[in-house]
């Protein structure tokens, strides 16, 4: 049979039909099998990406020692922004919040002059890890941010010290900028910048700025502002932009709150 | 190794290279080549696709029917292009992550689809296998030189290390912003296709049009 579908003319309509067909089937059997059998290698390196990730902005990276020993001292939660409190029926290994973004039954749209980080929605739980000494004390906090910049939106990491304010870190870990221009957010030298800054002043507004120039001892309020990466002012403003809504009454303001009241307590 | 299949190899390298002589591929030549790194992968990426592609073109190609051609030219490409990026995905992640969108816009790359209608149509699948093979070393021949260029001057360093110490780092260096940006693909694709033509006279053009200028001499005096 398959010998007659061969020796039809090319152009006849059944020869036509069965070609598209056979083709349909080879290519789409073949796409399928490369999809199942490297999945789970896929999933492990996204994993395995984003442990490394939250790691190195908390600064908790060591020579020598392997991602998955080091991810041990640090629990995953899961929060409502909303009321600031755990979630409690929510698994926080499996959880994915950029997966809940984009599920219309686990996304709130935001109001216009709300999103000021151009995000159009956010996830109604967050993911939060939080770094915990021998105690069970918390060291710091690690909260997943994003949010637009000028080409795309980065999705990154904010590490606060356990009193809530001071910045350990800022990275981002998914972004699709200029290189060399608003993909300097990557340069270790612009990331070192942001350690130790502050970004809740004492009434608990966010007050953090990234200001065009350098920031120096002379600048006022130097401990809550940041050099701009120069060639970038829209990457950099979408920086300060994504802070401000996830610090803010949208963002994690309230579950930082509690923390901060609640401080010293065991969570 | 055959001089017939030796020509087919060596050929697109330079006397028929798709980006400089046959103007193909640019929009990716101009896009993966601010860093050396991104350009070598996304050079291995085409070039197994367009080897690849043209050999299973190639062994259809009796029994492909021409109303429905490019259709199915364009169904292998893209099947083996998905392929190519999980591979990608699962084996060399990071780098994966940074070619992001460009590896699936393989499929539209011209020289995939020029060599596969070109060259695989027509030929045996072992010869449009060595054809893909040249054509896609030719792309990333061009694709490294570019990226070589922009890195080492927009960014100060290669494959990520070093070279010239930038001012911002507290170096010499004052990095030339302009390389990283399209626009300087350009200008150095312009110069490199300079260069092999002053090199290689044959590959200019004939010109489409020449000003006679014996009419401004001669026709003055004469006609008002």
């Amino acid at each position: 049979m398959i010998k007659n579908i061969l020796a039809l003319p090319n152009d006849s309509v059944k020869k036509t039909l069965t070609v598209a067909f056979a083709l349909c089937l080879v290519c789409s059997i073949l796409v399928s099998a490369a999809a199942v059998v490297l999945k789970p290698m896929q999933e492990a390196n996204k994993a395995f990406d984003k442990k490394r990730n939250i790691l190195q902005i908390a600064g908790l990276m060591e020579e020598g020692k392997s991602v998955d020993e080091l991810y041990k001292q640090i629990e995953a939660r899961v929060i409502d922004t909303t009321t600031g409190e755990y979630v409690a029926d929510v698994d926080p290994q499996t959880y994915d919040q950029r997966k809940a973004a984009s599920d219309p039954k686990q996304f709130i749209p935001l109001k216009k002059e709300h999103d000021i980080a151009s995000i159009k929605r956010r996830a109604k739980y967050t993911s939060v890890y939080l770094v915990k000494g021998s105690n069970d004390e918390i060291n710091s906090i690690i909260l997943p941010v994003h949010g637009y910049g000028l080409w795309s939106t980065l999705y990154g990491f904010l590490a606060l010290e356990a009193d809530a304010k001071t910045v350990v870190g800022l990275g981002f870990y998914e972004h699709a900028e200029t290189p060399g221009l608003g993909g300097e957010v990557d340069n270790p030298n612009w990331r070192a910048k942001w350690v130790g800054k502050q970004v809740y002043n004492d009434s608990g507004d966010v007050i953090i700025k990234v200001i065009k120039g350098a920031v120096d001892s002379t600048t006022p309020n130097a401990e809550s502002k940041v050099d701009g990466l120069s060639g970038a002012t829209l990457t950099s403003r979408g920086v300060e932009n994504m802070l401000h809504y996830w610090l803010g009454k949208q963002g994690y303001d309230k579950y930082l709150n509690k923390l901060r009241t609640t401080k010293g307590e065991k969570s | 190794m055959n001089p017939e299949t030796k020509k087919t190899l060596i050929d697109p390298l330079i006397n028929q290279n798709p980006i400089t002589l046959q103007i193909l591929g640019i929009c990716s030549a101009l896009a993966v080549t601010t860093s050396v790194k991104t350009a070598l992968l996304m050079s291995v990426a085409l070039t197994v696709v367009t080897a690849c592609s043209g050999a299973s073109i190639s062994a259809v190609r009796n029994h492909i029917p021409g109303s429905i051609r490019i259709i199915v030219q364009m169904t292998i490409i893209a099947s083996l292009v998905i392929v190519v990026d999980q591979l990608l995905k699962a084996f060399a992640y990071d780098t994966s992550k940074q070619l992001s969108v460009f590896v699936g816009l393989i499929i539209t790359n011209c020289i995939v689809m020029g060599r596969a209608e070109a060259f695989a149509m027509k030929n045996g699948v072992k010869a449009s296998f060595i054809d893909g093979l040249g054509n896609g070393l030719g792309y990333s021949l061009i694709l490294i030189i570019i990226a070589i260029f922009r890195e080492l001057f927009g960014a100060g360093s290669l494959l990520g290390y070093e070279i010239l110490p930038l001012t911002t780092d507290g170096g010499w260096y004052q990095s030339n912003g302009m390389m990283l940006l399209p626009p300087s693909a350009f200008f150095i694709i312009g110069i490199a296709i300079w260069i092999i033509r002053t090199w290689k006279p044959e590959q200019n053009e004939a010109p489409d049009f020449k000003i006679h200028e014996s009419h401004l001499h001669t026709s003055a005096p004469e006609n008002h």
